[in-house]
């Protein structure tokens, strides 16, 4: 680990800052997107029972459908997350630990 | 908590079987099936045996597992007899609020990979605890995260064993006692010999059983409705009238069933076996795929189970899988009994056994992890065991283990243990999720804060829970209980947050600052 106050080690530690506030609002997000569904639908099986008895076709009922909803839906965010990271997540990834050997270098150089 | 997550075959002696069924007699499909099952895995154990030297390799079997692998291992780990039997009874019997847990069983996993999967892998070694204490006093931190994780487990195994013992009694005609012991048995020799590597192999091979066997069992029933759920559906409600379809009488109490849903959504982030198999990876990115393959295929099998109970509902008849046994867990082998004849059944609960068998592996690893990681190396002795003493501690921790697992499952015999899971996942939710999420993602976390986080959010669950209608009312018969709800988890989640935060800022480590400054790096690139 480089020195914290050297500049160069303060730059690779910036930019890492900035990647890890870019994850943490994308898994904030996915996060509360899950809790929105999943909890929206107890919400409708608990206040809204009626709705969800609604046939939309012979054995089909909104239930049902939700139901299967909230199961896919949790494939959906799942993989807008694997695609966001493996479309920018990694690569960023890739930059600093670039960025990082790079310092580790200069550092090394330095003693 | 309503009648699933536990096998109500807990309770009371099972009904004579009715005519045509061959429940609760020895049945030597069934038994030869098994023991296939068992001489593959102790095979498996085997050659595990040979690789496994050091801790590394006994933890996190050397890292060497793929991410396709552990995303099956996780969903054998994550499978547990309660959800194959106790869903497909649930919606066989009562219908569309079944599919409440399904769902509620699923949505944890996309939480564990946007919030713990990756950091946990980057900064941890063989425990959650690891990842806690990266940067704060390790002492405290790990006996307050050894006291949330030992609670977890103790809770999660008794409700396996007492299911296993009665589960067995019914499928094969063994007895309670020699069923527990079995599975005691078998668990301590996949995890004494094989560790990580044996254990997620057993894994593997039940999720591909399981998978296999739910799979072909829908076909069957679906083949019976010209492959169209629809018509499935419409001759449930045709039967049993149009309620089975819509939210029926689980759901009474709007809070009860949020707080169940708060228990199972951030519980499943904080179930130390499923955490640990995290680090038997290379690196996180494999970690980030494996949670996703988990995912797919643990959703797959939930899909499954709407079709399997209501095929169970149409075809079997809730009269008599309620006659079989009262909670309806028999539902999903009574329907293969009847699609697939004796043999057919043999197969199912060969797979229902081994079910069992390897979730309790899983368990008793990651108890011996901590035992032997958490407590003896970094307390006994400061983080500098001698050589080759952590992996001697954690064999004698996995015997040990083994003998309270069996101790439990015949100390629990007949009783109703229907809240145990849903305690395990609340203890979890409220102990080690909120400890791993602050400690990951908030720079002003102390050593105070995160131990406090887990000691109180650990005791309050049990408190709770031992105030609840589950206890006072189901198993004391008491009239009314002081705590209304019957999963605490709406409590005690954001109660574990608030102490840990309020914690760390009344009392903050010295030097707390620059110690997390110092992970930033690590906690995204990992430690190589």
């Amino acid at each position: 680990m480089p020195p914290l106050h050297a500049s160069p080690a303060s730059d690779a530690l910036q930019a890492t800052r900035v990647v890890a506030a870019q994850r943490w609002r994308v898994a904030a997000l996915l996060t509360t997107g899950m809790v929105l569904v999943y909890f929206g639908f107890i919400a409708l099986v608990a206040f809204r029972p009626q709705f969800l008895a609604t046939l939309v076709s012979d054995g089909l009922s909104i239930g049902i459908v939700l139901g299967a909803c909230v199961i896919v839906s949790a494939w959906v965010l799942t993989w807008l997350y694997i695609s966001w990271a493996n479309r920018v997540y990694d690569p960023a990834l890739a930059a600093l630990k670039a960025a990082h050997g790079s310092v580790d270098e200069s550092d090394k150089e330095r003693r | 908590m309503p009648t699933l997550l536990l096998l109500q075959a807990a309770t009371g002696a099972p009904a004579p079987a009715p005519a045509g069924t061959s429940f609760g007699t020895p049945d030597p499909v069934a038994i030869g099936f098994f023991a296939v099952f068992i001489c593959i895995t102790l095979g498996i154990t085997w050659w595990a045996a040979r690789r496994t030297q050091t801790a590394d390799h006994f933890y996190a079997a050397g890292r060497s597992v793929t991410a396709g692998q552990n995303g099956f291992a996780l969903a054998g780990d994550y499978m547990s007899a309660a959800s194959f039997l106790g869903i497909a009874g649930l919606v066989s019997t009562s219908g569309f609020d079944g599919l409440i847990y399904s769902t509620g069983w699923l949505v944890g996993w996309p939480v564990v990979l946007f919030l713990i999967a990756e950091p946990l892998r980057n900064l941890g070694r063989y425990t959650f605890a690891d990842v806690v204490a990266a940067r704060l006093n390790p002492v405290p931190v790990r006996i307050s995260a050894a006291y949330g994780t030992l609670a977890t487990i103790a809770f999660y195994l008794i409700a396996q064993m007492v299911g296993a013992g009665s589960l067995i009694r019914l499928l094969f005609g063994i007895p309670y006692e020699t069923a527990v012991m079995i599975v005691g048995a078998a668990m301590m020799a996949y995890v004494l010999f094989g560790g990580m590597l044996a254990t997620t192999w057993v894994q593997i091979v039940k999720a591909v059983l399981l998978l296999g066997g739910a799979a072909l069992l829908a076909l069957l029933v679906l083949a019976k409705f010209g492959f169209d759920p629809r018509a499935l559906f419409a001759a449930a409600a045709a039967q049993q009238g149009a309620g089975v379809l819509a939210p029926g009488k689980l759901v009474s109490n709007p809070l009860d069933a949020i707080s169940l849903g708060l228990a199972l959504m951030f519980g499943t982030a904080g179930l130390p076996h499923i955490l640990m198999r995290f680090y038997t990876v290379p690196d996180a990115v494999a970690a980030r795929k494996s949670v996703f393959i988990a995912t797919g295929l643990i959703g797959m099998f939930y899909l499954m189970t709407f079709i399997l109970g209501f095929g169970a509902m149409v075809l079997v008849g809730p009269t008599v899988i309620k006659s079989i046994d009262a909670g309806g867990n028999m539902a999903a082998p009574m329907l293969a009994e009847l699609l697939g004849g004796r043999p057919f059944l043999g197969f199912i609960a060969a797979v229902a056994f081994a079910t069992i068998l390897a979730v309790v592996a899983g368990l008793a690893l990651s108890g011996a992890a901590a035992i032997s990681h958490d407590l003896w190396s970094s307390v006994v002795r400061k983080g500098h065991p001698k050589p080759g003493e952590e992996l001697k501690v954690a064999r004698l921790a996995t015997i040990g283990l083994a003998l309270v697992a069996i101790a439990l499952g015949v100390a629990f015999k007949g009783q109703n243990v229907a809240f145990m899971v849903g305690l395990a996942f609340a203890i979890a939710a409220s102990a080690n999720f909120p400890a791993l999420v602050l400690s990951v993602f908030w720079r002003r976390t102390s050593t105070a804060g995160a131990a406090a986080s887990m000691v109180v959010g650990t005791t309050a669950t049990l408190l709770l829970i031992a105030l609840s209608p589950a206890v006072q009312v189901d198993l004391l018969h008491k009239t009314s209980a002081i705590f209304p709800l019957k999963n605490p988890a709406l409590v005690t989640i954001p109660l574990s947050f608030v102490t840990g935060i309020v914690i760390s800022l009344l009392v903050p480590d010295r030097g707390g600052d620059a110690r997390y400054t110092a992970l930033e790096q690590r906690l995204l690139l990992g430690a190589d």
